[in-house]
C-alpha cells in the first residue's frame, strides 16, 4: 500500500465555497451543526458513502470543496429526508445535498460511474419538451446513454411491466407547452441578468 | 366534498393502479375529485438536482392553475405531495426566490398567490371523510389478513402535519377500518431506495430487499403503501432481489386497493392485476 | 454654558450626562455629538459625556455639578434603569437634589445594542435625550415610604433546595413554613441511590436533613399541600395554602405501617409512583421507609372505602392510634410572611415524546429515573439490575441528551445528564456483568472531581461512543441481533455507522420546567425565561432574586443544576431572605397612584381593574381610595378613570405629554 500524506493545509480550504454553501437556500443552519452524527445514523445509504453526511457537512463548512463535490455521498442521497427530520439543529441536510449536486453538475465534477446526473439532465429535457415524464422512455433513454449492457438485464422487468399494462411507449404531453417553456425561459433570462450583474 | 386532483406522471404511467383504485374509492365514498386542468410534471427529486429555481417554477405553475379553482388539491404520489408542499413553503420563506418564480409565472400569464392547499389522500380520508363513514362502507371486511403498512419517506417527511414523522398511524387506521390487521414493525418510514434502484442498483436493491424481508419476517401477507415509487421498487424488482439475495414473493398493494376491496369494489376496477407479484393467491384466502 | 438662555426661559436648570459604557454605547452612538446637541437645548445648564458614568468618579462629577451649577434637574443617558436608576438617584441625593428630580434615558438597550446604523442611532439618542429634558422639568419632589418586614418565611418545595433553604433560615432563628406538594419531602434526590462524583449514598446524606426539618422547632412542615394564592408585597405577603386530605390524621399516625399489612388488598397491585411505576403499592401506602413525615396516606383512586364506602376498613381497625379519618376534607390555611423562597424543582423530560427510542413500545427501554430506582437497594428489585421479564441484561446502552440539545424538544443542555449517565454506567456495571455503552454527543464534566470520575469510568472498561443514537428498534440484521434491541449510531470518532445490539436501553432524559411552572409564575408574580424556567433578576449578579422583591428562587426551578449547585443556591436564597428580614423595613417606590378626592365621582370603575386589590371604596364619602402600600404603580386606574381624578406619581399628564412632545419635536 502506498504511503499517502493525510495532512491538510489551510491553502487546501476554499473559504468562498464555505460562504457560498451557507448563503444558499437550505444552507442557513449549516454552521449550527454539533457533529452528533444522527444524520449518518438514520441515513439508509450512509453505509455506501465515502463520507458520512455528518462528515460532509463539516467538510463543506470548512471549505474542502474538492472533497465535497467529488464525494459519492451527494449522489447516493435518495431524498428520504430522514436526516432532516432527525437533525437536532434543524439543518436541511437534504436541501444541502441537492445544492451540492447542482454545484457538482455545474462544475462538471462528479463520479463517472453514477448515471444520476445523466438521469437528472434527461428528466429536465423531457419536461421541457412535453411537460410530463414518461417513465418508460426516461429509463430506456438513461440506460442506452450510460450502460446498454445493464439495459439487457432489465428486460425481464420491462416484460413484467408490459404484461401488467404499466408500460407506455407514447410520450404524454401537456396542452400548453408554450406556456411552460415561457416560464422556464423567463427564469433563464432572469439568471443570466444576475450573472451579468 | 369537492377536491382537485393532481395525478402526477406516475399515476398515469407505472402507477396506473393507484389512480384506478383512488378514483374508484373516492367515487364510492362520494368524494368528488376533478383532475387539475393541464397539469405538468412536479419535477420530483431529479429536477431539484439540476436547477432549483426552475424546479420551484414547475411546481408553481401547477399551484397557480389550482388557485383558480375552489377545493384542496389532493396529490396521491408522495413525491408530488412533497414537491408541491416544498414549493409553497420555499416561496413563503425566501422572498428572492419568490420574486423570481412569481415573475416568471406572471410572464406566461400565471398568477401565483400561495393560497392552494396540497393534501394527501391519507389525510383527506382520515380527517375529512372520517373513519366512521369509511367503516360504514366496508361490505367485505378483510378479516384475518395481515398487512405491513409501509409509508415510505416523502409522504410523512418533512411536510406532513397530519401524521407523526417517526411513527405514522393514518394508514394503519384505514387498514384496520378495512378489517385487516397490521403487523408491528419499525421500518414504516424507511427508504425503499427511491430512484437508486435504477441508477445505483447495488445500493438501491438492498434497501428494497430490507423492507420486503422484514415485512415477510413479521408475518405480513402483503405490503400496503401510499407511494407509486415505493410500490414500483418493492413490486418490480423482486426478480433482481431474488437473484442477488433471496426470493421473497410479497405482493405490494396500494392502500386504496385494500380499502376498495373491503368496500366490495371489483379487483379489476382497482387494478389489482397490475401487480407484478400477483396478490390473487393472498386475496383468495380471505 | 449659556446662563442667559436659562434666565430668559425661566426654566429649571438641567444637568445632562451621557455615558460611553466603554464601547457598549460609544461604539454605536456619537456621544460627543449628543452631548453637544443637548447643551444647546433650553434649560440645560451642564452637558457632559464620560466613559463610565456609573463609576465613583462619574457619580462624584454629577454630585459636584449639582452643587457648583445649582442644578435643579438631572438627566442621565446610559443603560437600562433596571441597572442604574438607583445609582444616579443616589448621586442626585448626594448633591443635595431630591432623587426624583431625575430622569434616566436608556440609550444602550434601546439604541446602541439594537441598531447598527451609527447615524440613526445617534439621532435616536438625541431624540430620547430631548424628550427626557422636556419631561424632567415637570418632575415633583417625592419621598419613599418605609414599611416594616414580617420576619416569617415561606419555602415552597421540599426537595434538597427547599430543605436546605428552610434549615438555613430556621437555624438563623426565623419561623419557616415549608410547603410540599407530594406526601413526603426529599424531592428527586430521594429517588437516587448514589450521588456523583463521590458515590456517597443519597439517602445517607439526605435523610438526616429531612428529619432535621421535621423536628426543627422553627419549621412548620406542610406536605401534600399547595400554595393557592399569594397577595401583598415585599415584606408583607399573605399566602393561602391548600392542604389535601390524606385521610389519616398526621398528628396521630406514627408510621408503624401495620395498616398496610392489614389492607383488604392482600397483594400490592397498583403502580407505585415513587418507584416510577416499576413497583406496586396498595391503596394505603407510604412512599418509602424514610418518608418525612412518616405518615401513611390513602389513594382515593384505588381505596375501596373512599370509592364506594363499602369496605371492611381493616386498615382503620388495626390502627391503635385511631388515626384514620375517611371523612377528611381538603382545607385552606392562611399565613403571613415577609419573604418567599421558591424551590419547586424540575420535571424529567417525557421519553415517550421521542418515538424513535421506543420508550413505552419496547419493555427493554427505561428512563434514567427508572434505573435510579432499579439500582437502589430500597427499590423494587432491591438493587438488582434485571429487565422487566426478570432476565439479566448482557449489554446496556445509555443514550445521552434525550430531550436536551434538540430543537425539536428542548434546546438547552440539561447539565447533569453526562454525570448521572456516568454514575448509572458505573452502578449498572457494579450490579451486573453487563457490557455498558455510553452514547454521548459531547462529554460535559465541569465540576470538582467530575473529570476524575470520567477517568474512573474510562478505566472501568465502559464503552464511550461519540454520536447521537438515531433509533432503537427490534429490527435484526445479523444473528446476534435477533430478539434484542438494536441501537443505530454513527461512531463519529471512527467515522462510520454502527449497529449495537443490547438488552437494556437507558434514556438519559433532560430536565424541564415543572408542568405548572407558568401557573406558579403567575401566582407569585415572577417571570419565566423563554424555555420556561423561573427568571432570575440578573444572570450573574442577582441569580437567586426575581423581579418581584421578597421572592427568591433556588435549585432546578431556575435552570437545570446538580445537587452541589442547588444547595449552594438554596443557601444564597436563604441569605437574601435573611438580609431583607433583618433590615426590618423596605422602602417602596413612590410611583403610586392617588385619588384627587374632589374630582372623584365615585363610579367605582377603577376598583375591579386593579390587579393588586389596592383600591377600596369609602362608603361615607362615596370616593375611591388607594392603598399606596399595595399599589404597584401599573397605571391601569389612572388610565381608566373617566373623570381623570386618579393621578400617578412620575406619570403625571404634563410629564408624559411633554415627553411625547419632546421626542417628536425636531
Amino acid at each position: 500500500m502506498p504511503l499517502e500524506q493525510k495532512v491538510k493545509y489551510e491553502s487546501d480550504c476554499d473559504k468562498e465555497f464555505a460562504t457560498w454553501v451557507t448563503s444558499q437556500t437550505g444552507g442557513e443552519n449549516l454552521r449550527h451543526c454539533i457533529q452528533c452524527g444522527i444524520c449518518s445514523a438514520t441515513c439508509p445509504l450512509s453505509l455506501y458513502m465515502d463520507y458520512t453526511p455528518r462528515r460532509l457537512i463539516n467538510l463543506a463548512r470548512e471549505g474542502f470543496k474538492k472533497e465535497v463535490l467529488s464525494s459519492f455521498t451527494i449522489w447516493l442521497c435518495a431524498s428520504c429526508y430522514a436526516c432532516r427530520s432527525e437533525c437536532p439543529k434543524e439543518i436541511k441536510v437534504t436541501d444541502i445535498m441537492y445544492m451540492l449536486k447542482r454545484k457538482a453538475i455545474e462544475e462538471g465534477v462528479f463520479p463517472r460511474r453514477f448515471p444520476i446526473p445523466v438521469l437528472a439532465r434527461e428528466f429536465s429535457r423531457m419536461i421541457f419538451m412535453f411537460g410530463r415524464i414518461n417513465e418508460t422512455l426516461l429509463v430506456t433513454d438513461l440506460f442506452l446513454r450510460t450502460n446498454w449492457f445493464k439495459f439487457l438485464t432489465m428486460t425481464g422487468l420491462g416484460f413484467n411491466l408490459m404484461r401488467t399494462g404499466r408500460l407506455s411507449l407514447m410520450p404524454d404531453s401537456i396542452k400548453r407547452r408554450g406556456e411552460l417553456r415561457k416560464v422556464l425561459d423567463a427564469i433563464d433570462a432572469e439568471e443570466k441578468k444576475e450573472e451579468v450583474k | 366534498m369537492k377536491y382537485q386532483y393532481f395525478p402526477g406522471c406516475s399515476l398515469k404511467g407505472m402507477g396506473k393502479a393507484y389512480e384506478e383504485s383512488f378514483l374508484a374509492v373516492s367515487r364510492a365514498l362520494g368524494v368528488e375529485v376533478k383532475e387539475l386542468e393541464d397539469w405538468n410534471c412536479c419535477g420530483a427529486t431529479a429536477y431539484m438536482s439540476v436547477d432549483e429555481t426552475k424546479s420551484y417554477a414547475l411546481a408553481g405553475r401547477n399551484l397557480a392553475i389550482a388557485e383558480r379553482n375552489a377545493g384542496d388539491v389532493i396529490a396521491p404520489c408522495s413525491a408530488c405531495y412533497l414537491v408541491l408542499n416544498k414549493t409553497m413553503n420555499g416561496l413563503k420563506e425566501h422572498t428572492e426566490l419568490n420574486r423570481k418564480v412569481t415573475g416568471a409565472l406572471k410572464s406566461a400569464g400565471l398568477d401565483y398567490k400561495g393560497t392552494a392547499k396540497v393534501r394527501h389522500p391519507l389525510d383527506v380520508l382520515v380527517n375529512d371523510v372520517g373513519l366512521e363513514k369509511i367503516k360504514k362502507h366496508v361490505k367485505a371486511p378483510l378479516s384475518g389478513m395481515k398487512f405491513a403498512a409501509y409509508y415510505g419517506c416523502q409522504v410523512v417527511r418533512p411536510y406532513a402535519t397530519f401524521d407523526d414523522q417517526d411513527e405514522p398511524v393514518t394508514m394503519d387506521k384505514l387498514i384496520a377500518a378495512a378489517g385487516a390487521e397490521c403487523v408491528t414493525w419499525p421500518l414504516k418510514t424507511r427508504c425503499c431506495g427511491g430512484s437508486l434502484t435504477g441508477t445505483v442498483p447495488e445500493a438501491g436493491l438492498r434497501l428494497a430487499y430490507i423492507i420486503l424481508k422484514e415485512a415477510k419476517k413479521r408475518g405480513a401477507q402483503a405490503i400496503v403503501t401510499p407511494c407509486p415509487l415505493c410500490q414500483f421498487n418493492l413490486d418490480g424488482y423482486q426478480d433482481q432481489i431474488a437473484a442477488k439475495y433471496e426470493r421473497i414473493d410479497m405482493p405490494v398493494l396500494y392502500f386504496t386497493q385494500v380499502l376498495g376491496l373491503a368496500m366490495g369494489l371489483s379487483a379489476s376496477e382497482l387494478g389489482i392485476k397490475r401487480g407484478i407479484i400477483s396478490a390473487e393467491a393472498v386475496l383468495a384466502g380471505r | 454654558m449659556s446662563d442667559n438662555k436659562n434666565k430668559q426661559a425661566d426654566l429649571p436648570r438641567v444637568g445632562f450626562y451621557i455615558c460611553h459604557c466603554g464601547s457598549n454605547i460609544a461604539g454605536t452612538i456619537d456621544v460627543v455629538e449628543v452631548s453637544k446637541y443637548v447643551s444647546g437645548l433650553p434649560g440645560v445648564a451642564v452637558s457632559r459625556e464620560y466613559k463610565y458614568m456609573c463609576s465613583d468618579p462619574g457619580q462624584e462629577m454629577i454630585a459636584q455639578d449639582i452643587k457648583d451649577h445649582k442644578l435643579e434637574r438631572l438627566v442621565v443617558a446610559a443603560c437600562s434603569p433596571n441597572l442604574h436608576e438607583e445609582t444616579f438617584r443616589k448621586a442626585a441625593a448626594k448633591g443635595g437634589l431630591n432623587p426624583f428630580f431625575f430622569q434616566m434615558v436608556n440609550i444602550r438597550e434601546h439604541a446602541s445594542w439594537v441598531h447598527t446604523d451609527k447615524g440613526a442611532a445617534t439621532q435616536k439618542a438625541m431624540d430620547l435625550a430631548r424628550a427626557a429634558v422636556a419631561r424632567v422639568r415637570h418632575h415633583q419632589s417625592l419621598e419613599k415610604k418605609r414599611v416594616p418586614v414580617d420576619p416569617n418565611v415561606l419555602v415552597v418545595g421540599g426537595g434538597i433546595a427547599g430543605i436546605h433553604a428552610a434549615l438555613t433560615l430556621a437555624n438563623a432563628g426565623k419561623k419557616v413554613t415549608l410547603v410540599e406538594r407530594e406526601a413526603t419531602i426529599g424531592g428527586h434526590m430521594a429517588l437516587f441511590d448514589k450521588t456523583f462524583p463521590t458515590l456517597d449514598c443519597a439517602a445517607c446524606i439526605l435523610t438526616p436533613k429531612m428529619s432535621a426539618v421535621k423536628s426543627h422547632p422553627n419549621i412548620k412542615l406542610w406536605t401534600y399541600s399547595e400554595v393557592e394564592k399569594v397577595e401583598g408585597y415585599v415584606g408583607n405577603y399573605k399566602v393561602k395554602v391548600k392542604r389535601k386530605p390524606r385521610y389519616v390524621n398526621e398528628d396521630l399516625c406514627v408510621g408503624c405501617m401495620e395498616c398496610i399489612d392489614a389492607c383488604v388488598f392482600k397483594e400490592a397491585k397498583f403502580p407505585d409512583k415513587f418507584n416510577q411505576g416499576l413497583g406496586k403499592r396498595k391503596p394505603v401506602y407510604i412512599d418509602f421507609p424514610q418518608a418525612t413525615p412518616k405518615v401513611v396516606l390513602l389513594d382515593p383512586q384505588t381505596c375501596i372505602q373512599l370509592k364506594t364506602g363499602k369496605c371492611k376498613k381493616s386498615c382503620a381497625e388495626v390502627c391503635d392510634r385511631k388515626a384514620f379519618d375517611f371523612e377528611q376534607k381538603e382545607k385552606f390555611e392562611e399565613i403571613q410572611v415577609g419573604a418567599i423562597v421558591l424551590a419547586t424543582g424540575f420535571k424529567a423530560y417525557d421519553a415517550k415524546r421521542d418515538h424513535q427510542y421506543g420508550y413505552g413500545r419496547y419493555p427493554g427501554v427505561y428512563t434514567a429515573l427508572e434505573i435510579e430506582r432499579l439500582v437502589n437497594a430500597s427499590g423494587p428489585t432491591s438493587g438488582e439490575v434485571v429487565l422487566r421479564d426478570g432476565k439479566k441484561p448482557k449489554a446496556v446502552g445509555i443514550v445521552h441528551c434525550v430531550g436536551s440539545r434538540d430543537a425539536k424538544s428542548n434546546k438547552w443542555c440539561s447539565r447533569v445528564c453526562c454525570m448521572y449517565s456516568l454514575k448509572l454506567a458505573h452502578l449498572i456495571k457494579e450490579h451486573s456483568d453487563a457490557e455498558v455503552y455510553n452514547f454521548y454527543i459531547d462529554m460535559r464534566t465541569p465540576g470538582k472531581g467530575y473529570e476524575e470520575f470520567y477517568d474512573k469510568l474510562l478505566s472501568e472498561g465502559v464503552h464511550f461512543i461519540r454520536g447521537r443514537v438515531s433509533d432503537v428498534t427490534d429490527w435484526a440484521v445479523t444473528p446476534e441481533e435477533e430478539g434484542r434491541l438494536v441501537m443505530r449510531v454513527e461512531d463519529t470518532l471512527a467515522g462510520f455507522v454502527r449497529r449495537i445490539p443490547v438488552d437494556m436501553v437507558v434514556l438519559s432524559t433532560g430536565l424541564e420546567p415543572q408542568h405548572d411552572a407558568q401557573e406558579v409564575r403567575r401566582r407569585f408574580n415572577i417571570g419565566c425565561g423563554s424555555e420556561g424556567f423561573f427568571q432570575e433578576r440578573h444572570p450573574k449578579l442577582a441569580p437567586v432574586n426575581t423581579f418581584t422583591d421578597g421572592i427568591y428562587i433556588a435549585g432546578a426551578c431556575q435552570a437545570p443544576r446538580d445537587i452541589p449547585d442547588t444547595v449552594a443556591q438554596a443557601g444564597a436564597a436563604a441569605a437574601e431572605a435573611l438580609a431583607l428580614i433583618d433590615a426590618g423595613f423596605v422602602e417602596l417606590e413612590p410611583n403610586t397612584s392617588h385619588v384627587i378626592e374632589d374630582e372623584c365621582s365615585g363610579c367605582k370603575s377603577c376598583i375591579p381593574l386593579c390587579p393588586y386589590s389596592a383600591i377600596s371604596f369609602e362608603e361615607n364619602k362615596k370616593k375611591a381610595i388607594i392603598n399606596e402600600v399595595l399599589c404597584k404603580g401599573c397605571g391601569v386606574c389612572a388610565a381608566a378613570c373617566p373623570s381623570g381624578s386618579i393621578r400617578q406619581n412620575l406619570f403625571e399628564d404634563d410629564e408624559i405629554f411633554s415627553e411625547i412632545e419632546g421626542v417628536l419635536a425636531k
